[in-house]
Formats: C-alpha cells, structure tokens, sequence
C-alpha cells in the first residue's frame, strides 16, 4: 500500500451540532425484578467504530440485542438516523448482527449462507450473485464459495459471518465479542482487517466485548459499562489516561491506585496527602471536588520510573520500597515493589536494551519510585 | 481378554441373549416342517411352505394393507403436529397454558392403553350421538377412528424427540435469520425445519411403528369390518401357535434388521466424512 | 480470484445451486404469513393446532369417562348407560351421579385383588428390569464409541420389531412342549417339562423382556454423561471400585433409574396384551377386568370406573414422571 491510510481524525462527537446517526435514550431493560440496562443515553455517530466494553452481566449484551431487535426495552427510545425502531422487529431493522458464535448456517455453503439475506429483500438473481462474489473479495474467501461452514477453519467461519452481515449493506453493523473466539495472533491480524473493512465500506459499527485491548485497537470511541449503566464515553486515549472513576480507571489495563486527602486545591495543581503512599502526589492540573472530599490518585504502571538513588526532587511524587517480585515478560518487565507503608505498587519497564546482571534492578533491592507530576489521574468516585 | 468379563459386561452378554433367544427361536422354526410349531420335523425341514401359506392368507394380506394404510396416514400427521408442538414447547416463550400442553404431550408417553382405548371409544361414542342428533348422519368406526386414535398417542413420542433435538442447539441461528431479515415462519422452513429434519423423520418412523403395532387402542376403537394386523395376529395366537405367524415375525424381523443396519451404516459414514473435513479445515489444509 | 469469483457468480446465477424446490421455499408457502400483520398472531395458530387436537383427542375423552363412571348401567340401552343430565316433566334439569360403581370396585373382592395383582406384578417387574437393565447399561456406556453405537442397535433392534410377535414368541418357548422344555429335557436337566406358560412367572419374563429397551434408554443416557474423572479422583483419595459405585456412580444415576423404573411401571400397571396371552386366567390384571367389564359384561358405567381409579392410582407416579421430563428437557438448553 503506497498511499498510507491516516485514520481519519474527523471526531463529530465532538460538533455539538452535528446529529447522530443512532440515539438512544434513557432505555431501561429489565427481567422481572432484575435491571440488566439502566437508564442509558447514547449517542452515535455515523462512521464510528463504538465499543460496549464492560464485565460479564454489566448489559452490554442486553443493550446490543435491543439494537438488534430481539429484546424490547422496558421503558425509553431507540433513533436510528430519525427512525424510531423500539417497536420494529429484527427482520425489519436496517441492522444487521454479527454473533458471537457465527451462527452460519450448517447446511448451506458459504454463498446461500451471503446470499440468505439478500434472498429475504427479494432481489434479481443477478444482482444477489454479483453481490456475494464481491463481499467474498472483500472478506477474501472468494474460493471457499462453494464450502460448508464445518469444512471452514475458525477465522475463516468469521470472515464469512462478516460477509453475510456487511452484503445487505446495513446502516449499522452489531458485533457480539467479534474476535473472542480466535487465537491470539488471528486476532491481532483481524482486528486491523476489520478497521480496514469498516473504513472501506462506512458502515457504523457497535461492538460488544469485554476484552479491552480489543476495545482499544477497534474503537473511535469506547462506551466502559458497568451493572446496567454506562460509567464513561471517550476515545481510547480519555478512557485510558483520564478515568473519571477508581472503577474505569482500575477497569482498563492495571493501575496503582492510592486514596488520600486534597491538601491544596488550585486551578492549576492538586497536592495530595496519601498515608497508603507514605507520601504527597502533586499534580499539575486543577480538579473539580468538593472540599474535603476523598480523592484517589491514579498512576500507571508504565509511567513509574524505579532508580537506585533518589531522583532529583524527592519531596513529592517519589516514594520508597523493596522490590518483591519480578516478572520478565520478554517486551517488558513487572516490579512489584512493596513500599514503606506495606503497600505493593506494581511497575512496568519496557526492556529497551539489554542490560548486565548488576545493571538491572534485583530482588529485594531498596528502590525509590517516583514519576512526573503530569501523570497521577484524580479521580473522585 | 480378561479384561472384558466383568460382571456388567457378563450381564450384558446374557442381557443380549435374553432378548435374542425368542427371535431366533421364532426365525428357527418358520422353517419348520411340522404344524406343531416347536417339534423340529426333521425330515422334511427347513420349508417355505408357511411363508407361502402367509401369503395366500387372505384375511392377513388385508388386514395387513390396512395396517400400512392407518400407519402412514397416522405417522404423517403425528409427524406434523408432534413438530408444531414441539416447536412451540421447545422455542416459543412462556404462554398461558404451557404447562398444561407440556402435561398433555406427555401424559401419552406412559398412560396405560387400556385407558387412552375405552376413552377414545367413549369419545367416539359421545361424537356419533352428537352427529346423528343434531345433523341425522350416521358415523361408522373403521379406518377413521382407528387413525385418530393412532395419531393422538404417537405425536407424543414425536413432540419429545423434537423438543428434545430442539432444546440442543440454541436459538442464534433463528435469530441470526431473523436479523438478516427472514419472516419467522421463513425462518422455519429455511433454517429450523432442514435442522430438525432428521429427529422428525425418525419420529415418523416411531410414530409408524407404534401405530403399525398397536392391539389395544385398536381394538376398542375399530369397527366391525376393519381389522388391523395385530388384531388379526392376536385373535390367531389367543388360541396357541402358529406358524405362518411365525413366517410373518421372521419377514418383519428381517425387514427392520435391514433397515436399522442401512441407515446406521448410512449414518456412520456420513460422520466419519464430516469429521475429516473438519479436521483438515482446522488444519488450514483446505487450499482449494 | 476474479476466475473464481465469476465461477461463483454464474453458478448462482444459472440456478445451479439447487433443485426446483428451492425456489418452492423461496416463493413459496410462506407468502400467507405476509399478511399476517402482527408476528404473534401467527405464533398463536402454532400454538392452538396441537393443543385443540390433543384437547379434543385425549382430554375430553377423559372427561367422558369421568362422565359415564357416574352413570347407571343399562344392559339392554345402545349405549348401555342411562344419561346423567335429564329434563323432567316439570321442566327441571336433573343430575344423577351414582357412586355404585366406584364402590363395587373397592369392595369387591375380585377388583380388590386385582389391584393388588397388578401393583405387584408391577413393582416386581420394574425390580427385576432394573436388576438386569444397569449393568447392561453401565456396561455400554463404559465401552468404546463404535461399540457402544452397536451396542445400542443391538439393545433397541428388537424394539423396532412387532411387540406383539415377540410376546407369542415367548409362548413358544414356554410351552410345555416348548423349546425351553425340549432343550432341557434333552439336555437331562430335568424329567418333567416346567409348567411355565400361563402363570405369572410367565407374565413377569413377558414385561421385564418387552419393557427392558425402556429401562436401558434412560440408564445409559444418564450414565454416559458421568464425568469418568470423578471416579478416578475417587479412587486417587483411597475409595475402591465398589465403594467409588456406590458413593459416586450409583447417585449420580438415580434421575436415570427413576425415569426408567417410571417408564416401565405405570403402563405396567396397565398392561392387557402380556397376561392374556401369558398369564394365568385364575388372576386377572386391572386392564383384563377392565376389557371384561366393558365387552363382555358390556357394564360401561363400571369399566369407566376402573379407568377412572386406575388413573387416580398412577397419577402421583405420573406426575414424577413429568417432572422429570421437564427437567431433562430443561437441563439441555443452553
């Protein structure tokens, strides 16, 4: 590919003018006494790639299935592009689901298992025909036309349950944990495959899931869920550098998190008291809370530096320990480091050279930890 | 070899022979010779004759067409409404009366015959009463009540088998059609009924041999005129054996061997096929 | 690929792909479902089709039954009982119940036996299927695949096969000068032939040999689903192959011995074909009274009654047995 593909850094989310394509409001979901969804708004835009990203029974699934047409919600509405869709039935909806299990048809070939769909709006025969071959190109199964599902292997199941779902050309297209069931390396090659398919195409896509890295290589914008409500929407970069909660922020890779007490609040630094840390956080942006409030300061474990001797300015932002545990983990190492206070802090460093036995940090070995004031994330709940 | 004398295995050994001797024996002595079906006439033994006798029967040749008749007539529509009902047990979501049908379906699989016979007789009796009362026609019991009969307590056994084939895979590929925009009763006939085809067949085929089989319901609910096949085999061996009877179980025994023996044959074949083709699938050594 | 994907392309295109009958499926019987506005108008024609059949086929009946047990015998009426419901002269609707049949039945001794006969005859059948079912079902579900597939052919074949034939086979082999007879005489076991035939040892080698495929079903179907590694845990904390059955196995089986023992002992109960033509004609089963009642004493109001009672009897039994079903059925979903 000589042109590079730049993705594209159009953010509509951002125009507070623009409309979007899929609105949801205020839905409510529930089995009997059981809230699955609660009270969730939503808007997307058309173009997004939007991840539901959330644990097992947050109702992410629930939300997905009243997208797709097979739950009606308990109370709210569903627009898509002006259209309301609360009461249409999946077979009428300009939606189109990919399931977590394929759900290909075992006793028709990969072209009947494309060509169903088409089938149901009643096209030329022709038409069905050029269609499927060129969704086949697309997916690159064009030779595999004539197979059954279990003559397929697993990805290629999943290329072709892609297929069946992208040729009625929807408005969106559903993911149900799309690349769960694939090994680690299909996945990665898959995902980029997707982007590339979704960007070519312009279709909206809402994927479910509960693996962030899947969220965070997919998504334009992640939606994080947790027990029916939605917690925090933003691109994978807010979600991960700025949580707006100890749940988002513990939620999404790991996190050393540490509770304490505002000792100065201004609308350009915070400082910090934490007795967890044994020490004083200082953070160059101001934050909005209460007087008094409780807060938690966020600090991943990649922005954490270990040395041997004190860093320069070692009042804040700097704290001491021994090392307890070390995982080498081939691209990058994992500290453990139990602080003063009985605290165990977790590191990352990526291994960038290769160092000698006496260069690198060892077991119980008294270090200091300390980072740049940019890095601790506030966070008030 | 030593491994294989268990006491289960050692049970299931004689278990085996147990439900064998009788056949066998029956199979033995349809070529016997001699009217007295278990003195082996050595002399003049094994015959045809009796199969020859079997086939001039007249009484038995019709009955038996009737039988064939009332079987597929009955089997065929225990085979659709067993489906629709176990469609609807297995898929179709909480309904007034649901538990009600699910006791209804069942209830058949164990009630005792004598029971479903007189109240289907009764049920009969009340139906003709009603008819000659309120439209003056006359209503036989024959071939009809024979086959409504059949139908009612064969479509359990057919409602369970397809509730049960049902209730083993779930519901996404219904969904998944639905989704690409088939009609539910499109969603049936293309993706279910194809899916469910082999558990119905095998219940049609239940269904006919119960019905094919059946002496008690039968007998209260036939009419003077229509005899089945067992009802004519039963009145015979009331009064001892006989071996054209004998000649009749031998050409049935046979019949249902083959076919058991084909279709499993049939069947293996078509698994160890599919099962290759998935292993090489996986082993990404389906470059076309 | 562009080679191949015109392949693909003609192919659906010249209606290769299937027979006639596809584009039967895709223009055809689904069209009246079209103009069925509402999904669930549809899903409740689904519904009513079985249920109205089994309603009218073997609901009312019952009722009828219940119906004509409280009616007064007629012998010389077509049909022999007097109507319950009646208009008298003076315009008043009137209700006869009579509740003589029921009590001839519990106190006649004959019926009294009968029941007796019959509930014995039963439990001791299921005993005795269950006895030899387990192990032949322990025994295929511990074999190898392909052998437990013949196995199973072999165990279900003769099920396939007319139940009647097999019964009068057992006629001849019981007989006094039956084949058993004839081996063991020859044999110089014995020196007088066994009086077998039309006694209820007979009656009992005619239920356990026709119900036993009901009693290997569920057994085996339960018992290939045990976790084999439990039993070898078992065995790993010192329990040895006996007391790892009867701790571990022989539990974890029940569900599949109360459905087989289910299977077999309620239409045991009820079981006509086997006592006439094996049994003793000194003591009646409850179904051969029954058929007495009804062709030969033509008495409908009692047989109704037997029926009646017969189910009350086995309507616990019943009601196990489908709760059992129900949780079989459900325990299969997802």
């Amino acid at each position: 590919m000589a042109e590079s593909r730049e993705r594209k850094k159009v953010e509509p989310w951002r125009d507070p003018h623009a409309k979007p394509y899929l609105q949801i409001d205020n839905v409510t979901k529930k089995f009997g006494d059981f809230v699955a969804v609660n009270n969730v708004s939503l808007k997307i835009h058309r173009g997004e790639i939007f991840c539901l990203l959330g644990g097992s029974g947050c109702g992410k699934s629930t939300l997905l299935r009243m997208l797709a047409g097979f739950e009606k919600p308990t109370s709210g509405a569903i627009f898509l592009d002006g259209q309301d869709m609360a009461q249409m039935p999946p077979y009428q909806r300009p939606v189109n689901m990919m399931f977590q299990s394929y759900a290909l048809f075992p006793h028709m070939t990969v072209e009947r298992n494309v060509a169903f769909g088409l089938e149901q709006e009643r096209l030329p025969r022709g038409e069905i025909a050029d269609r499927v071959a060129e969704i086949l190109g697309i997916v690159k199964l064009g030779e595999y036309a004539k197979r059954k599902p279990h003559q397929l292997s697993g990805g290629q199941r999943q290329r072709v349950a892609l297929a069946r779902s992208l040729v009625k050309r929807p408005k969106m297209l559903l993911l149900d944990e799309p690349l769960g069931a694939l090994d680690r390396k299909l996945r990665e090659h898959t995902q980029f495959e997707l982007i590339n398919i979704q960007e070519q195409l312009g279709v909206t896509f809402i994927v479910v899931t509960h693996d962030q890295e899947e969220a965070m290589t997919l998504a334009t914008r992640i939606g994080v869920m947790n027990r029916g409500e939605i917690v925090q929407i933003g691109t994978p970069t807010e979600i991960y550098e700025f949580p707006t909660s100890r749940f988002v922020a513990d939620f999404i890779g790991s996190v050393n998190m540490f509770e304490g007490r505002l000792i100065e609040d201004l609308p350009d630094r915070v400082r910090i008291r934490s007795d967890e840390l044994g020490g004083v956080v200082y953070v160059d942006h101001g934050i909005s809370a209460a007087p008094g409030a409780a807060v938690w300061a966020a600090i991943r474990p990649e922005k954490i530096a270990i040395t041997r001797q004190p860093p320069a300015r070692a009042a804040e932002n700097c704290v001491h320990g021994v090392v307890t545990e070390i995982a080498y983990m081939g691209d990058l190492s994992v500290y453990l480091v139990k602080l003063d206070t009985g605290r165990i802090v977790r590191v990352t460093l990526p291994n960038i050279e290769r160092l000698s036995d006496d260069e690198r940090i060892q077991w119980d070995e008294a270090v200091y930890l300390s980072w740049h004031e940019s890095s601790p994330v506030v966070v008030t709940q | 070899m030593k491994k294989y004398l268990t006491l289960p295995n050692v049970v299931l050994a004689l278990g085996l022979l147990f439900l064998y001797a009788p056949i066998v024996s029956m199979i033995i002595y349809s070529f016997n010779n001699s009217r007295l079906v278990t003195v082996w006439d050595a002399a003049n033994s094994p015959t045809v004759k009796w199969y020859g006798a079997l086939f001039r029967d007249r009484q038995v040749m019709q009955a038996a067409w009737v039988s064939i008749r009332v079987a597929t007539m009955a089997a065929s529509a225990a085979a659709v409404l067993g489906t629709l009902a176990g469609l609807v047990l297995a898929r179709f979501g909480p309904f007034r009366g649901r538990a009600l049908l699910q006791g209804l379906t069942t209830a058949p699989l164990v009630m005792p015959e004598v029971i479903t016979g007189l109240s289907m007789l009764l049920l009969f009796v009340s139906m003709e009463q009603l008819l000659r009362v309120l439209f003056g026609i006359q209503f036989d019991r024959g071939m009809t009540t024979i086959t409504l009969a059949h139908i009612t307590f064969t479509m359990s056994y057919v409602t369970v088998i397809v509730q049960s084939r049902l209730a083993g895979f779930d519901d996404s590929l219904e969904e998944a059609a639905q989704d690409l925009g088939a009609r539910p009763a499109r969603v049936f006939f293309r993706i279910t009924l194809p899916l469910i085809l082999p558990a119905i067949l095998s219940g049609w085929l239940l269904a006919f041999t119960l019905s094919w089989d059946d002496v008690v319901v039968t007998q209260f609910v036939a009419g003077p005129g229509s005899n089945t096949l067992p009802m004519v085999v039963y009145s015979r061996v009331r009064l001892g054996v006989n071996p054209s009877i004998n000649a009749l179980a031998t050409l049935m025994v046979l019949i249902v061997a083959t076919g058991v023996v084909i279709s499993a044959i049939l069947m293996k074949r078509a698994e160890k096929r599919r099962e290759r083709e998935m292993r090489m699938a996986e082993a990404g050594l389906n470059q076309p | 690929m562009a080679a191949s994907s015109t392949a693909s392309r003609s192919s659906l295109r010249s209606g290769r792909i299937g027979p006639l009958w596809e584009l039967f499926f895709r223009y055809g019987p689904p069209r009246w479902s079209e103009y069925i506005r509402r999904n669930w108008a549809g899903q409740r024609l689904v519904i009513a089709v079985p249920y109205l059949w089994l309603t009218l086929f073997f609901l009312v009946p019952f009722l009828i039954v219940l119906k004509i047990s409280f009616a007064e015998f007629a012998p010389f009426g077509r049909p022999p009982y007097e109507p319950i419901l009646r208009w008298m002269q003076d315009g008043a609707l009137q209700l006869r119940l009579l509740f003589g049949s029921y009590s001839y039945l519990l106190h006649e001794p004959l019926y009294i036996s009968g029941w007796l006969y019959s509930l014995k005859i039963a439990a001791i059948s299921t005993l005795l299927c269950l006895l030899l079912a387990y192990p032949m079902a322990y025994a295929i579900a511990r074999a190898s695949p392909t052998g437990r597939n013949v196995l199973l052919m072999l165990v279900i074949l003769p099920f396939w096969t007319s139940f009647l034939l097999r019964v009068y086979a057992w006629i001849g082999l019981l007989k006094t000068d039956g084949v058993i007879n004839n081996v063991l005489t020859s044999l110089g076991i014995i020196h007088e032939p066994l009086e077998m035939m039309n006694t209820t040892f007979a009656v009992y080698v005619g239920i356990v040999y026709s119900y036993l495929p009901f009693m290997v079903l569920p057994l085996y179907s339960n018992l290939e689903k045990h976790d084999l590694t439990l039993l070898e845990a078992a065995s790993d904390l010192g329990a040895g192959p006996v007391r790892s059955f009867f701790r571990i196995t022989l539990p974890l089986s029940v569900p599949g011995i109360v459905a087989g023992s289910l299977l077999v002992f309620i239409p045991a109960v009820g079981e006509y074909v086997i006592p006439s033509l094996l049994g003793s004609s000194d003591q009646l089963m409850i179904a051969s009274l029954l058929s007495d009642e009804f062709f030969h004493n033509r008495d409908w109001p009692r047989a109704s009654a037997v029926a009646i009672a017969m189910l009350v009897v086995l309507l616990v039994p019943i009601m196990i047995f489908q709760y059992f079903q129900n949780r079989e059925l459900r325990a299969q979903r997802r």
